[in-house]
């Protein structure tokens, strides 16, 4: 199945651009499409700690269970003032 | 507090400067006197700082404490607009106070030249009714939420970064920062304004929401952002909302509270990666002594525009993985970004795909360039 990601500030350069689609297992969970982006771009390893999930516009924890179409967007703790 | 006549000639003096409060159904008199009686602390004079001041001190706060340790720097003045060329090396929180006492004679002023920490932060947080955190660190952001949550005031929170910005209100009761970011960022990993840019209008943007909610809470009126986070996106003009619940594994929250005091927040301190520093002082001589040796500038191609790096060889972090073939792993490289964040990761993957002679470069260009007195790289 296929989610629609949103990346925001630093996490656009790592993602490549601010939107994106990518294909997930039946039933994958957010921590399992984290996995795919690490393993897609090494970048992300270190931002695991750091980065809040969104899904559908409710931060949520990484065992949320994904469905087609779903929009999960990646957000990182913006440093400047 | 109750709505009453002001007292004497020179408050209905003081009060006509805010007729156009006075108008609105939802402030009037017994909401201007509210804000006179209200005491709000806006850590941070800086680029969330500046809209931040302008606002509450043309509303009428009582009194506003503004804390910052820094000085004026010429790059500031692109979003910091409280202050003026004339301004330059000056210390923030003096430089805003004058330009707040300009604004409004009725404002009572603390000019904090602090940097808010774990020893002062609860202390300053008790003295305010509303805290406004505009400070551009994640350890001083950790600090201020610990200190709210303990002290229990609202904390209202903005960030930026290039064109998004992050805007919340951590009230009492409510989700907290560290529900929505549990731990610092390891150092290095996240990108400052300083590394990555910011648009000015944008501070304008995300500071003036932070000033509006804010000016709300003394009010006690509409909705705060507590429990949602608003991002604007400056480039696509769009905002979007994130619902936030409180985290029930957060150390602030419920009876599994951990965090009992303010404590130094401490970054994750960056992996050991076993890759040596070369201090910026030592490059030249590195690189006259070993005719080999180049510095691998991973700069973005917009970067490196501001300036060449002695003997480099340019590749951007961005297409890094697609052009390490090109690159020999017995060649000694010296990687070498801006500021030193970026090329900490760029020497970790040739580190990973067995390249053995590397240097990192120690506060990037930027270092660099300040010790040879040049203007590149800023």
């Amino acid at each position: 199945m296929t989610v629609r990601l949103l990346a925001f500030a630093g996490l656009r350069d790592v993602l490549g651009g601010p939107k994106r689609e990518l294909s997930v297992a039946d039933g994958a969970t957010l921590a399992d499409l984290w996995a795919e982006l690490v393993r897609a771009r090494p970048q992300f390893g270190p931002l695991e700690g750091s980065t809040r999930f969104a899904l559908n516009g409710r931060l949520v924890a990484r065992d949320a269970t994904l469905a087609e179409g779903d929009e999960v967007a990646l957000m990182p703790p913006f440093g400047g003032g | 507090m109750s709505a009453r006549e002001p007292e004497s000639l020179a408050g209905r003096r003081e009060l006509r400067r805010y007729s156009r409060h006075l108008l609105i159904p939802e402030v009037a008199l017994a909401g201007q006197e509210r804000l006179r009686a209200a005491r709000v602390l806006v850590v941070g004079a800086g680029g969330l700082g500046s809209p931040v001041l302008q606002y509450l001190a043309a509303a009428g706060i009582g009194r506003l404490g503004i804390a910052d340790d820094d000085a004026v720097d010429e790059t500031n003045l692109q979003r910091q607009v409280l202050f003026a060329e004339s301004d330059i090396g000056r210390p923030k929180a003096v430089a805003a106070a004058e330009r707040v006492a300009a604004l409004n004679r009725f404002v009572g002023i603390d000019a904090l030249q602090v940097r808010v920490d774990a020893a002062n932060a609860r202390e300053l947080v008790r003295l305010y009714d509303v805290v406004v955190d505009a400070t551009d660190s994640f350890r001083s952001r950790y600090t201020l939420n610990d200190a709210c949550r303990l002290e229990g005031k609202p904390d209202v929170y903005g960030s930026i970064f290039r064109f998004d910005g992050q805007v919340s209100v951590f009230a009492p009761g409510g989700p907290c920062y560290r529900c929505l970011f549990p731990e610092a960022p390891p150092e290095g990993s996240v990108p400052t304004c300083a590394e990555g840019g910011v648009l000015g209008a944008l501070a304008g943007l995300v500071g003036t929401w932070q000033a509006n909610e804010a000016l709300k809470l003394v009010l006690g009126i509409g909705s705060t952002l507590a429990g949602r986070l608003l991002v604007i996106d400056a480039l696509d003009a769009r905002t979007r909302e994130f619902e936030l619940a409180i985290d029930p594994d957060c150390p602030l929250h419920g009876e599994r509270a951990r965090i009992r005091d303010v404590v130094e927040s401490e970054p994750a301190a960056p992996r050991d990666d076993g890759i040596p520093d070369i201090e910026p002082g030592d490059l030249d001589a590195y690189l006259e002594s070993l005719p080999a040796a180049l510095v691998l500038d991973v700069r973005e191609p917009h970067e490196a525009a501001l300036g060449l790096a002695p003997r480099a060889l340019h590749v951007p972090a961005s297409v890094l993985e697609a052009r390490l073939h090109e690159l020999d792993p017995a060649t000694p490289y010296v990687v070498a970004c801006r500021v030193g964040a970026k090329s900490r990761w760029a020497a970790q993957r040739l580190h990973d795909a067995g390249f053995r002679r590397i240097l990192h470069l120690r506060g990037g260009l930027l270092a660099y360039a300040v010790l040879h007195e040049s203007f590149d790289f800023f």
